[in-house]
């Protein structure tokens, strides 16, 4: 009964912040019911939808479980956006330099190019945070804008489609990828490919990598107390490096995974890395944040977002509301939730406490204040 | 092609550089006054979306400036309370609701501007207000003393804002309630009113940063911040939360892409390296950290919330 | 304890979407299209081209785009071409879609509720469209800016020459200039933006000893890097100032303050300065959207590129009589136009 009153707060945060939704979308005169039926529709209504949302959850899910590796390491990695980049660009690199390999050895090929893409970029803020002092946040920022500009001389310059130039139309586009190189389905007739699987298994790992490994516990003893990893023998600068790195190549791995599993097979670019990513490197922080920093939480929560994203498109599509509506309304349901977390902890804990006034030989339970909070 | 290092082109450089650095400016003092007392606010970009949308509007409608700054002040206010609300009632996380925040006002004022605007419309510019006598020195005077009444505002508020901060009681309170709430707490330093203030201070910079940047356009584009805020956050992290420190990181930036804009017109960066070239103040000013970052600790309560239970 | 905590937080959320979604099944009685809500102010429904129809069943286009619908530039000039049609449209507008995969969903989106004609008014949603248009031999897919169809026969493309009316501008701006030097700000070194410029550059050179200096920002979102871009130029002596992408509206800002002439391209830009605007280079899609619609009405489904230009009236050069042009200039540009048409001119794309 108690635990029901708790877990309703959020349920009701939900409820609310589609309120607000409903009410934006009656001022510029649509139907909040069909709003939410074509936002339902469009996120699950069929098979290939819900294929969709998988899809959309799965950059998600691998920068939310790479953000768990560097959050829990007490570093902050906001330089998704550029990881993704980085991976993107050296699988294709790859898929370009050897098109001809066969699937078997090609896909694992490219893949792993996106993790060393990721990796290296990674890399290179946590020795900067750890050999120079230089803050995570700032450069991680700092890299997703040289990533942009890198990405689009690379794609308008050494890696365009000949034809492009050929053509004079000079479109900033790779040439198709080789189709050996394309992630297969997993399912028959339906357009939900390998890496959706792949992202899956990738946060297991995580959560076994963190939780079940000498170097996760390593990880973990630097992000509780770096001092006392010192004093207990652990090269607190090499695993904040480490940390970053790994965190970095499951993005990496991410951008790697849109432009093989894209219906496009090819990598283009809009100028922005928005245009590429979909801001799958912000919303996965999201994600992993909203799964409260653990690795195996992240894939449903990954898939809400993805659930998110899929249905304001239909929204859009069918009721012809400008598209920024949906953004507005996803910004709001995520400070509605987030915000309902202690208020249903304040909620258990008077539910709680009047438990104890009626059973007053209870021994007093520790509150749990804690902060649940990243320590960003 | 002529020359960079002429009277007239040096002094287009620097005052380009001061105009770029201004909206940086005004919202990194902000967000550091936010940070000092244990806040990181993520959701900056969003705030000053808004902030543009409405002065913009404002402007647009009454051909009036300086209502227009106070209405973008106004609408970082606003977002402030519910920040406040967010993430010193609830206590939420920092981090997500910031950037729910930031979702927020990205969608919404493109929203508005589509259904109150619909096709970009000039409106009135900030005008240049030299300085009497200060704007007669030579050269410098022309770099440095003819700006708009913001970007002179930006740059008063650092020393302001140093003062408040290292010499004053409020000032104190904040940087006790970022570093040891339970401490300030326990000599009766409110942390819960303490940070909500230094929100709607940080909002509000947001909101004048929001306007600083549409009213010297004079015009509104949909994402006009172009992730201008998030850059702002972290020239706060180059700044070490010290407003001087703030100021070199935005004029570092805004100094280096304005030189970069200049070289390019001059043709000596080649065209085929526009690209390459525009990476230069990012990789700058991580560079300029490399070399003169100290050991400098972020507030130790940064982004934990507060509760007394 | 913990675990539980966030296991019933999760399901409480996929437990409301769960609830909204029973909710919405059990009203569930419409049919799915909405579009004839007409919410947004940028929607153009029939009623426009209801008096001038040609009579004939009203056909349904939806246009997938990347960026705002009423942008002065890249889509609007696709929408006001829409509008232009001389026929009974129920049009659907899903714009702002600059990620591929969503625009995909889009598309597809559209291709499922069997609408007449799909744009995907976006190069970068060729790759998607090489997947969703065999799936969908009924549709009529139009696609650009792109000058091959990728061997698809239910697929139109269509691109732009938007090198000539750059070359004209520049013979323009030749003219117009005092000081000899003329500023053009771009985004990106690609597309479109890349045809206009080193046509414009072209032109101007052509005509006369001036020198044309060229930045490329590196985004094509960022207004006030683009306004500096122009002061930039404004210091070196620069009095004639031309651009391409949605962000010069911050250029053009910055001609208005400095009374600068400016030249546009796209759309045209003259709202930005009523006075200052001296020419703007037009898209009418209009024109090759009609041939495509000919031959849809006539069984044929696409398979087929189109150019606008100069010579079939899709590129125009729309001048902004507030603004008077040194003598000569008119003619010059008139000369240029008919020497682009018959060839006789080098546009150097």
């Amino acid at each position: 009964m108690k635990r029901l009153l708790g877990a309703s707060v959020p349920l009701l945060a939900a409820l609310v912040a589609f309120l607000f939704g409903a009410i934006m979308l009656l001022a510029i005169g649509a139907s909040p019911w069909e709003g939410l039926k074509a936002l339902l529709d469009g996120a699950f209504g069929s098979g290939d939808r819900l294929a969709a949302t998988a899809i959309k959850a799965t950059p998600l899910v691998l920068v939310g479980a790479g953000i768990t590796i560097a959050f829990r390491t007490s570093v902050v990695n906001i330089g998704g956006e550029g990881q993704i980049v980085a991976g993107a660009l050296l699988s294709t690199s790859v898929a370009l330099a050897v098109p001809d390999l066969p699937v078997i050895i090609l896909v694992p090929l490219v893949l792993l190019a996106g993790l060393v893409g990721g990796a290296i970029l990674g890399a290179i803020p946590g020795a900067l945070k750890a050999y120079a002092s230089v803050n995570e946040i700032l450069s991680t920022i700092m890299l997703n804008i040289v990533m942009v500009q890198l990405m689009n001389y690379l794609l308008r310059g050494p890696l365009i489609d000949p034809l492009e130039v050929e053509a004079g139309t000079r479109i900033p586009q790779t040439e198709r990828l080789s189709d050996n190189a394309s992630l297969p389905n997993i399912v028959p007739g339906v357009r939900l490919h390998l890496g959706v699987l792949i992202a899956v298994l990738a946060a297991i790992a995580v959560y076994i990598l963190l939780w079940r490994t000498p170097l996760g516990f390593r990880l973990r003893a630097v992000g509780h107390s770096p001092d006392a990893a010192k004093a207990a023998g652990i090269n607190v600068k090499a695993n904040v490096t480490t940390a970053l790195a790994l965190s970095g190549s499951l993005g990496g791995l991410a951008g790697a995974i849109l432009v093989f599993g894209s219906e496009g097979q090819r990598m283009v670019t809009d100028g922005s890395s928005a245009g590429f990513t979909g801001s799958a490197g912000f919303n996965g922080i999201v994600a992993a944040l909203f799964g409260n920093l653990h690795p195996l939480w992240t894939i449903p929560s990954s898939f809400l977002f993805g659930a998110l994203l899929t249905g304001a498109t239909n929204l859009q599509r069918v009721l012809q509301v400008p598209a920024p509506i949906a953004i507005a309304i996803n910004g709001i349901v995520v400070v509605f939730v987030v915000s309902s977390g202690r208020l249903r902890e304040k909620i258990d804990r008077m539910v709680e406490a009047r438990a104890e006034l009626d059973k007053p030989s209870a021994p007093n339970k520790p509150s749990s204040a804690q902060a649940s909070g990243a320590e960003a | 092609m002529s020359d960079f290092f002429t009277m007239s082109i040096l002094v287009a450089t620097v005052a380009s550089g001061i105009r770029l650095a201004t909206p940086y400016l005004l919202a990194g003092l902000g967000e550091t006054v936010g940070q000092k007392s244990g806040v990181l606010n993520l959701g900056v970009d969003g705030v000053m979306q808004l902030s543009a949308f409405f002065a913009y509007w404002t402007v647009l409608e009454t051909d009036n400036l300086f209502l227009g700054s106070i209405v973008g002040v106004v609408v970082g206010i606003v977002m402030g309370v519910v920040y406040a609300v967010v993430t010193v009632v609830f206590q939420a996380q920092q981090g997500i609701s910031g950037i729910g925040i930031f979702l927020f006002g990205l969608g919404f004022s493109d929203l508005m501007f589509r259904r109150q605007v619909g096709t970009p419309r000039p409106a009135n510019q900030l005008p240049e207000l030299p300085i009497p006598i200060l704007s007669d020195i030579p050269v410098v005077g022309e770099a440095l003393f003819e700006h708009s009444a913001l970007t002179y505002l930006a740059f008063a508020m650092v020393p302001l804002l140093a003062f408040m901060l290292r010499s004053t009681t409020f000032g104190m309170n904040i940087r006790a309630v970022g570093e040891n709430p339970q401490a300030a707490d326990s000599l009766g330093v409110s942390v819960a009113w303490t940070r909500t203030f230094a929100i709607l201070i940080g909002n509000a910079m947001a909101g004048l940063a929001g306007a600083a940047l549409v009213l010297e356009l004079g015009i509104f584009q949909p994402n006009l911040t172009a992730g201008l805020g998030f850059i702002a956050v972290a020239l706060v992290y180059f700044g070490a939360w010290r407003p001087a420190g703030v100021m070199s990181g935005a004029l570092l930036y805004g100094l280096v892409a304005a030189v970069v804009l200049q070289w390019k017109a001059q043709g000596i960066i080649p065209r085929g390296a526009s690209d390459i070239a525009a990476m230069a103040p990012a990789v700058l000013t991580i560079l300029a950290l490399v070399i003169l970052a100290g050991r400098v600790q972020a507030p130790s309560a940064l982004t934990r919330p507060f509760s007394r239970h | 304890m913990k675990l539980t905590r966030h296991l019933l937080r999760l399901l409480a959320l996929l437990f409301s979407f769960a609830l909204i979604a029973a909710a919405c099944g059990g009203s569930d009685d419409s049919s799915d299209s909405g579009g004839d809500d007409s919410s947004s102010d940028s929607d153009a429904d029939s009623d426009d081209s209801d008096g001038e129809s040609s009579g004939g069943d009203t056909i349904s286009i939806a246009i997938v785009a990347p960026s705002a619908s009423d942008d002065l530039a890249f889509t609007q000039s696709m929408i006001d071409a829409i509008e232009a049609l001389d026929r009974d449209v129920d049009l659907q507008i899903t714009d702002g879609t600059f990620v591929v995969d969503d625009a995909a969903a889009a598309i597809r989106g559209y291709a499922v509720d069997g609408v007449d004609v799909v744009i995907a008014h976006g190069t970068q949603f060729g790759g998607s469209l090489a997947e969703i248009a065999p799936e969908f031999p009924e549709v009529t897919f139009i696609w650009g800016t792109s000058s091959d169809t990728q061997g698809l026969d239910n697929v139109f493309a269509y691109f732009p020459a938007a090198d000539e009316g750059g070359y004209v501008n520049g013979v323009l701006a030749a003219a117009v200039t005092e000081t000899g030097n003329i500023g053009v700000i771009g985004p990106v070194e690609a597309g479109d933006a890349v045809a206009y410029i080193n046509g414009f550059e072209k032109g101007a050179t052509d005509s006369g000893d001036v020198s044309v200096a060229i930045t490329y920002t590196g985004s094509f979102s960022d207004v006030a890097l683009m306004a500096e871009a122009a002061q930039a130029h404004l210091s070196n002596d620069v009095d004639v100032l031309t651009g391409s992408s949605q962000a010069v509206v911050g250029a053009v800002g910055v001609a208005s303050e400095n009374d600068i002439p400016w030249f546009g391209t796209q759309a045209n830009q003259t709202s930005l300065d009523e006075n200052l605007v001296v020419a703007s280079q037009v898209y009418h899609w209009e024109v090759v959207l009609e041939e495509m619609l000919a031959l849809r009405d006539a069984g044929t489904l696409g398979g087929e590129a189109f150019e606008v230009n100069l010579e079939n009236g899709g590129l125009e050069i729309e001048f902004n009589d507030n603004f008077e042009l040194p003598d000569g200039a008119r003619e010059a540009a008139d000369a240029a136009i008919e020497g682009i048409i018959d060839g006789s001119i080098d546009t150097g794309a």
